[in-house]
């Protein structure tokens, strides 16, 4: 019996005292929980290190040219590129998102859990999207590009990028807003329904607004992780190395575009020294947007998680 | 002369009684809300109700009592269609509301349910404010009169006014168990139905909350016609004026076993099974 | 309730007559139509869904056939994937997308399954308030960071230290893959741990087990499921991973078979973006084009396939529980 173990030079009442007292000869127990919480905190320690590093490297950019950095262009020459384009490429790329994915993505889950009776097409349309939330973002890349760039013939715009992200977000938003609606209890939809109240009615009065902090915390988690995405971005053809842009913002919708983290990349290739400080300080940027929404989203979720 | 119920002591199989003043108009006069004809209901392929049978009458309080699991709120929930919400749920028979059968398919249930109303076992107040609770009913039906009049005179017919009137902006949530379902009947009443069911709604509350509400119910009855599903046969005794008795058959299926006059069901009944029941000696 | 009834409580028995016909219990045709719109409004955005899966299953499968039947078989078995030189050696991507999520699982599973005990089993709630958000900050990291941060501290710091390698090779990029996906194999792993019901832990803990005891023997057999589905789930995100193999695995153009972790290598997924990215001349290429669906395709499925897997193994955790 492994829990009692070998027998020991000490009578059993002296044992039990001791194991009464606290004082345990369980080292092998100690040793186990001390494994444990290092394998959590040796990835904390990474998280602490990669966050050390970058913010250490992107400290001379910050300190010699923030403003040009943050308002310049892309450039060949380090000592004159700028993110600009990559910001403003990205939010207009989380337009695209924010419009298309969030009311698709709600409209969605709310048919399937609100109105679609518990049928083999209903439970097709389920494990369908749950299958869509797994493939990798780069397939999406590519079916923007046979979809949105060659057969719309878009081309590489930002609309199609705007799309492709959409497109790729909306399965996590579908998922995100079941699982709220699922949360309101049955006895509220009950009570609307027996007052005379229509499905819409009951949704629109009551299912929704308690759901509303869940369905928003899901939506803003995945626009953070839009803002991240590289790859789907790369293959439809945001530009990853460098071009010149018009002073009007807007020109990039349908001209050439890039994204923050395709400036990451682009970044990152270079192989000039002093390209890896700017590759930095370019990741610092982004990084400081997706916490911050990561953070508002837990903020929200933390404030309006009620228990009825 | 009719008998009230006051005790039972299935021990000795007794029952004690005491006299109260009856209810003088006879039971057969008044018009017919509800006839059931021949009524089974199924869940898939089980079948939950088997081959009801009976009237329901208007202004008066009908009670339904039986041991657990026999089906007495699946046909209850029949009587306003919320049975619709679940997908394997299908039925037999008919069920005539003034004449109309209920699952006509011209008939839409969110018209019966304006018509209808519920009051559910455990209180279910919207989480908005006790105002908006009353309000929700009326405004989806289209009223356009004075709403705060309507909330008024309905927190008063459900005798919660005076507890409330100071506060009806405070969520609904913040009452009290027995307050929260008068909450619940001032709602079902704001959309001026014909009937009231009553699913039970006195089981996840105090004694003394519990009397009020019978006291209620028989305030309503001046106006609403109540079906009143309930496990507690001396609340059947105490407040209903016809009482049905459903016990399970050996099918599962629940079966209406006897229907009367509640003095005479608890003092005379028919049946062998009904007088088992009453006297605790089963369920 | 019309106009006549305004701020009145009528007695519910006046408004209705004796008897009632079926068109008294029709509803508001306003209110009729606009749910059915509404309704169908709603059908539509859930038809949207299945819409999105078949064109990305037609636009892969299209593009991937047309690849297969024109290309030369002699060209899928050469020394390396040079697509712009016509040779597409497929098992050099495979080996390198195997060696790279190897890596990654040797690091994220011991890694994330402990730190999924420790905070399922040891963490007291106010440890778990502090460790499991810093947890989820990692998660947040995107891809692109997590590949600048492997070329440019884990390669040279630790992988160049203990081999010779050059800077760019497949060992840094699959550690960094295992960051990655530490985070999501702990997240699964722990959501099964915590199923698991709090009685057959105070079983354990009643016959006197000891903690460890209990954890390993009780609690992760239990939720042996939902571990197994967290591992194939980290196991499908490696091998999608497509940014840190991009920076930090080298080969970019093209790529020779190659076995060792510590030399450059080929991913499926860098593969595609190489070729995305590549000069228009690719584009016009037909067939190099194609390679790029063909190879798309491949992923799709593998990815696929294991997450249907994942999803039996969490459904048989939902099942017990």
């Amino acid at each position: 019996m492994a829990s009692i173990g070998r027998p020991q030079p000490v009578s059993t009442a002296e044992l039990v005292e001791l194991r009464l007292r606290g004082a345990t000869l369980d080292w092998r127990g100690h040793l186990l929980q001390g494994m444990l919480l290092t394998s959590l905190l040796l990835a904390l320690a990474v998280l602490a290190i990669l966050l050390g590093d970058i913010v250490l490297r992107a400290i001379p950019v910050f300190t010699e040219r923030p403003i040009e950095f943050l308002t310049g262009q892309l450039s060949a020459r380090p000592q004159r590129a700028g993110i600009s384009q990559g910001v403003i490429g990205s939010v207009l790329l989380m337009g695209f998102v924010i419009v298309l994915a969030l009311p698709l993505g709600i409209g969605a889950a709310v048919y399937l859990e609100e109105y679609a009776h518990d049928t083999r097409m209903t439970r097709f349309i389920g494990t369908n999207i749950r299958n869509l939330a797994g493939v990798p973002a780069i397939v999406f890349g590519l079916l923007g590009l046979a979809a949105f760039v060659t057969l719309l013939r878009l081309g590489n715009t930002l609309v199609a990028g705007g799309l492709t992200l959409a497109v790729l977000v909306l399965p996590i938003i579908v998922i995100t807003t079941s699982e709220a609606l699922r949360a309101v209890p049955t006895s509220i939809r009950e009570a609307a329904l027996a007052v005379g109240a229509t499905r819409w009615e009951m949704v629109r009065s009551h299912v929704l607004p308690y759901a509303a902090p869940g369905i928003m915390t899901g939506s803003i988690l995945s626009l953070a992780r839009a803002f991240g995405e590289t790859a789907p971005l790369l293959l439809v053809g945001a530009v990853a190395g460098t071009f010149s842009s018009s002073g009007n913002p807007l020109g990039q919708l349908f001209g050439s575009y890039t994204a923050l983290p395709t400036v990451v990349y682009n970044f990152a290739r270079e192989s000039k020294a002093e390209f890896r400080a700017l590759t930095a300080a370019t990741i610092v940027v982004l990084l400081i947007v997706i916490l911050l929404v990561n953070a508002t989203a837990i903020v929200l979720r933390n404030r309006y998680d009620r228990k009825w | 002369m009719a008998l009230e119920v006051i005790g039972t002591d299935p021990q000795q199989s007794l029952v004690t009684v005491t006299t109260r003043e009856a209810d003088e108009s006879p039971l057969t006069d008044a018009e017919v809300v509800f006839d059931v004809q021949s009524f089974s209901a199924f869940y898939g392929g089980f079948r939950a109700v088997r081959d009801i049978s009976f009237q329901v009458h208007k202004n008066r309080i009908t009670a339904v009592i039986g041991p657990s699991g026999c089906g007495k709120s699946t046909l209850l929930r029949c009587f306003n269609r919320m049975n619709d919400l679940i997908d394997s749920a299908h039925f037999e028979g008919k069920i005539l509301y003034h004449g109309v059968d209920l699952y006509d398919p011209g008939v839409d249930p969110v018209e019966v349910r304006r018509r209808i109303g519920m009051v559910f076992q455990k209180p279910n107040p919207f989480p908005k404010s006790i105002y908006d609770n009353v309000a929700f009913g009326p405004r989806v039906a289209g009223f356009r009169g004075n709403m705060e009049e309507l909330v008024e005179a309905s927190l008063r017919r459900a005798a919660l006014w005076d507890e409330v009137k100071d506060k009806l902006s405070a969520p609904g949530t913040a009452l009290s168990g027995g307050q929260q379902q008068r909450l619940c009947i001032a709602r079902a009443i704001a959309i001026e139905p014909d009937v009231i069911l009553m699913d039970e709604p006195c089981s996840a509350l105090d004694p003394i909350a519990t009397l009020k509400i019978e006291e209620l119910m028989r305030e309503l009855k001046e106006n609403y016609t109540i079906v009143i599903v309930t496990h507690n046969m001396q609340q059947a005794a105490r407040a209903s004026d016809v009482t049905a008795f459903l016990t399970m058959g050996d099918d599962r299926a629940g079966y209406m076993v006897e229907m009367a006059p509640t003095a005479r069901l608890f003092t005379r009944p028919d049946n062998r099974l009904t007088e088992d029941y009453i006297t605790g000696r089963f369920g | 309730m019309d106009g006549g009834q305004q701020g009145r409580m009528t007695a519910g028995n006046e408004t209705f007559p004796q008897a009632l016909s079926v068109a008294d219990l029709r509803l508001d045709p306003r209110r009729r139509r606009r749910e059915w719109a509404i309704h169908r409004l709603f059908m539509a955005a859930a038809v949207l869904s299945v819409v999105i899966s078949a064109a990305i299953v037609v636009s892969l499968v299209g593009n991937a056939l047309s690849f297969a039947v024109k290309v030369d078989p002699a060209a899928l078995w050469t020394d390396g994937w040079f697509p712009r030189r016509g040779l597409y050696d497929i098992r050099t991507l495979v080996a390198g997308t195997l060696i790279i999520a190897g890596v990654a699982m040797l690091i994220a599973a011991p890694l994330g399954i402990g730190a999924a005990i420790y905070l399922s089993e040891y963490a007291k709630p106010r440890t778990r308030g502090v460790l499991k958000p810093a947890l989820e900050i990692l998660a947040a990291i995107p891809s692109v960071v997590l590949g600048f941060f492997a070329l440019t501290w884990i390669s040279p710091n630790l992988i160049q230290r203990i081999s010779g390698a050059p800077l760019f090779n497949m060992a840094a990029a699959g550690v960094a893959v295992g960051i990655l996906i530490m985070p999501l194999i702990a997240s699964v792993a722990e959501d099964a741990m915590h199923a698991v019901p709090a009685y057959l832990r105070e079983a354990s803990f009643g016959l006197g087990a000891r903690k460890r005891t209990t954890s390993l023997r009780v609690v992760v057999p239990a939720a042996i499921s939902g571990i197994v589905a967290a591992l194939i789930v980290g196991i499908s995100r490696a091998i999608g991973e497509t940014m840190i193999v991009a920076i930090a695995a080298g080969a970019t153009g093209g790529s020779l078979f190659e076995l060792n972790p510590f030399r450059p290598g080929q991913t499926m997924t860098a593969a595609m973006t190489s070729l995305a990215i590549g000069s228009d001349s690719v584009r016009g290429a037909a067939l190099t084009f194609e390679s790029l669906f063909f190879v798309g395709f491949l992923l799709f499925v593998v990815t696929l396939g294991l997450n249907l897997v994942s999803d039996s193994f969490v459904r048989r955790v939902r099942e017990r529980y």
